[in-house]
């Protein structure tokens, strides 16, 4: 019993418990009301039909004493009992003697005092329903000074009708709280059982597991939605976390290195035998060190910032076309240095909400790469004769375009180098990747991440294709309001 | 010149100190926003150079308060934050420039020269003269020994850039940031190329160079052998 009771109280303590038992006593209150009416009005209705044809008939009874004296209204009295149907009638003298009718006795309560009323008698005669007391209603009339007539009418069958309304409706009041109560209750239950899963997943995170989700079963109810929102917080946080802790990784891993190399260089410069000289070579060559190294830490962190970061209030509605030529401006003369042909392909303008300095810098990045790898391919081996399928190659060339590509914005920027092999490609975004062959150029391997940060950030998205050959890098944004939806997981 | 640094981190202080000496300057240092904002008050100073972060006043605050007081020394904010809206900031509170530690000396004597230049109202000059290189700002012509040398928007606006700092060192991050308003380390040498194709332009063929580099530190412009 107990054990029933500690079961079944967390349910009804629920808030969805109380609102279903609230709302179930507002409806039978509203029924009770209701079914009181009904019953009043039943019983109402009856009394009054009734009443209004004994008056008739004891109007005519009146009559009758009136023209016949007293054999009249005997036989009349007499008449009305033998015909069939529910009435009651009773002649007798003052003092009670019956003379005529089909009630056994007076009415008790219309003896004395009151004029009509409500009375029980038992029928006249045999049958099946002698014996049992019935109910009838009658009007007392005093005909003449020596006689009393009693009309009324049998109203047992109504009564019994009128019990067993009240009988049914309040069975179906009860049954009405029964229902409300176990409904409310059920859903009380689901309702706890569901949110019992949140907690228990909760638990469960807070214990170390990150990767637990809330269950989601598909019937898209408010618990579902919130399931769904939850998770969708925990990615983000796992994901904010796995930042850091990427973070932490490179910082252990990828900065100690040059760290070391910098402290290295230092303790060099400082027991150089070759004097002063040397010594300054040593320390110069340190600042450059500690330079590069202040680069890769500025790019990681700012790489970790937009992972982490929102972009709200950071941007404008601005031209991205022009965004991109001014950058392609800075880089043409540096690419026409290095001796590769570099072509800007705008189709119109195109605008949209983004932040314009991390544009400018992810596309500076791109273009950076294309001229530095592809020019690196020139001066490397150099074209052989017949060098098959690298065509155009031998003119190399940087290609950056800017279209509008249904709602969004596409980016490319295509060279003629080596290209990134397909296996490659997913690596080369990773944070401080550097392809094998790419290590004589100088860099740190973070400009691809930030690139793919910071389309990420808004909205878009990253791809290296093949351009063959070279390398394609396609950058999309999307268009005209970006970032503001997240996207609606309803089915 | 005369320098006020409003520094909380002593060994920074101490150091800008030491170097503005040895570049031939004046600097007070202070560690707190309250005596710094007083110090700046009583005037004399060409340049401020403001920590952000100090403990009770910060130092955007004291810049604030400073400009509130109709004071237009040139301020030079140093910060650990370098994000583009941090500079926006920085410059919204009544900063002149604003460099992103850690910074090379170099960087910084060049950015606290130029600031300290720049207290001419820079509008209402016409005309940059470098010996025979004239720029004339409201036609946007550029000669040199009267003959007329064409150049692209941008690099007129790099020739401008550095005729307004004639005979001061100018950085490449000056000129990325003041020229092409970009923020952001472009990796390769851009800006090299851009400065050597404008050199081109105004220099070939004039036995006297004008356009400089000065090693280690970035280009300067002026006349008279480097
Ligand atoms: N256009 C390209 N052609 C061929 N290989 C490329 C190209 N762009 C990138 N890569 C390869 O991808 C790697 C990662 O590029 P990323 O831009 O991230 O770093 P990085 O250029 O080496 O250094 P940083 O950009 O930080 O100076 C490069 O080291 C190179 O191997
Ligand atoms: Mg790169």
């Amino acid at each position: 019993m107990t054990g029933r009771a500690e079961r079944l109280a967390p349910a009804l303590s629920t808030g969805a418990f109380r609102i279903a038992a609230s709302a179930v006593a507002v409806f039978l209150l509203v029924a009770a009301v209701l079914a009181v009416l009904l019953i009043r009005d039943a019983g109402d209705a009856v009394s009054e039909d009734v009443m209004a044809s004994i008056e008739a008939e004891t109007q005519r009874i009146a009559q009758s004493y009136a023209s016949g004296g007293r054999d009249g209204v005997r036989l009349a009295v007499e008449q009305y009992a033998a015909s069939p149907g529910h009435g009651l009638y009773l002649l007798t003298t003052r003092d009670g003697g019956k003379l005529a009718g089909n009630l056994a006795t007076r009415p008790q309560d219309l003896v004395a005092g009151k004029r009509g009323g409500v009375f029980s008698f038992k029928p006249q005669g045999s049958g099946d329903a002698a014996g049992a007391v019935r109910q009838g209603v009658a009007l007392r009339v005093a005909l003449g000074d020596d006689l009393v007539a009693y009309i009324g009418r049998d109203i047992e069958t109504q009564r019994q009708r009128l019990g067993r309304m009240r009988l049914v409706l309040l069975v179906a009041l009860a049954a009405l709280v029964l229902a409300g109560l176990a409904g409310g209750y059920a859903v009380s239950r689901h309702v706890l059982r569901r949110v019992e899963e949140v907690n228990a997943t909760a638990r469960s995170i807070m214990g170390g597991d990150m990767s637990r989700r809330i269950v989601v079963t598909g019937g898209d109810d408010e618990i579902d939605r919130l399931a769904l929102n939850l998770n969708r917080m925990l990615d983000r946080i796992e994901m904010l976390m796995q930042g850091l802790r990427e973070v932490s990784d490179n910082i252990a891993h990828d900065l100690k290195t040059p760290l070391n190399r910098l402290r290295n260089r230092a303790e060099a410069a400082l027991r150089d035998p070759a004097g002063e000289g040397a010594c300054r070579d040593g320390l110069e060559r340190t600042i450059e060190e500690a330079d590069d190294l202040i680069k890769t830490f500025n790019a990681l962190l700012l790489i970790a910032r937009l992972e982490a970061g929102a972009l709200e209030g950071t941007t404008e509605d601005v031209d991205v076309a022009t965004i991109v030529g001014d950058v392609a401006e800075l880089y043409q003369p540096v690419a026409e240095e290095a001796g590769l042909s570099f072509d800007v392909v705008m189709y119109g303008p195109v605008s949209a909400d983004v932040n314009p300095h991390l544009i400018s810098q992810a596309v500076a990045n791109l273009i950076d790469n294309a001229i530095k790898y592809s020019s690196a391919a020139r001066t490397g081996p150099g074209p052989g004769p017949g060098d098959g399928e690298g065509g155009p190659s031998e003119t190399g060339g940087v290609r950056v375009e800017v279209e509008r590509a249904g709602n969004g914005i596409v980016v490319t920027v295509a060279d003629s180098g080596p290209g990134i092999a397909a296996e490659d490609r997913e690596r080369a975004l990773k944070r401080f990747v550097r392809l094998e062959r790419s290590r004589s150029r100088p860099g740190t391997g973070l400009g691809l991440s930030l690139v793919a940060a910071v389309a990420r950030l808004h909205g878009g998205s990253l791809r290296l294709e093949d351009n063959a050959p070279g390398l394609r890098v396609v950058f999309t944004l999307p268009g005209a309001s970006p970032h503001a939806k997240t996207p609606r997981l309803q089915h | 010149m005369r320098v006020l640094v409003i520094e909380d981190d002593k060994e920074t202080a101490g150091y800008l100190q030491k170097s503005l000496k040895e570049s031939g300057h004046w600097a007070e240092v202070t560690g707190d926003g309250e005596t710094g904002l007083a110090l700046a008050k009583e005037g004399g100073f060409d340049v401020l150079i403001v920590d952000r972060m100090l403990p009770e006043l910060d130092g955007l605050t004291v810049v604030k308060r400073l400009r509130a007081d109709g004071d237009a020394t040139p301020v030079l904010f140093l910060s650990a934050l370098g994000e583009v809206d941090d500079r926006v900031k920085g410059l919204r509170a009544g900063g002149d420039d604003y460099l992103t530690k850690p910074y090379a000396y170099t960087e910084l004597l060049a950015r606290v020269e130029a600031l300290a230049r720049r207290k001419a109202p820079e509008e209402q000059v016409t005309r940059y003269v470098v010996d025979d290189l004239v720029l004339d700002r409201l036609s946007h012509r550029v000669t040199r020994a009267g003959e007329p040398i064409v150049l692209q928007p941008r690099e007129y606006r790099l020739l401008e850039y550095l005729m307004r700092h004639a005979g001061q060192v100018v950085t490449r991050t000056m000129l990325l940031e003041n020229v092409w308003d970009y923020h952001f380390d472009p990796q390769t040498n851009v800006i090299d190329v851009h400065v050597s194709r404008l050199r081109g332009k105004i220099d070939k063929g004039f036995d006297k160079p004008l356009l400089h580099t000065v090693r280690g530190a970035g280009y300067m412009v002026r006349d008279g052998q480097g």
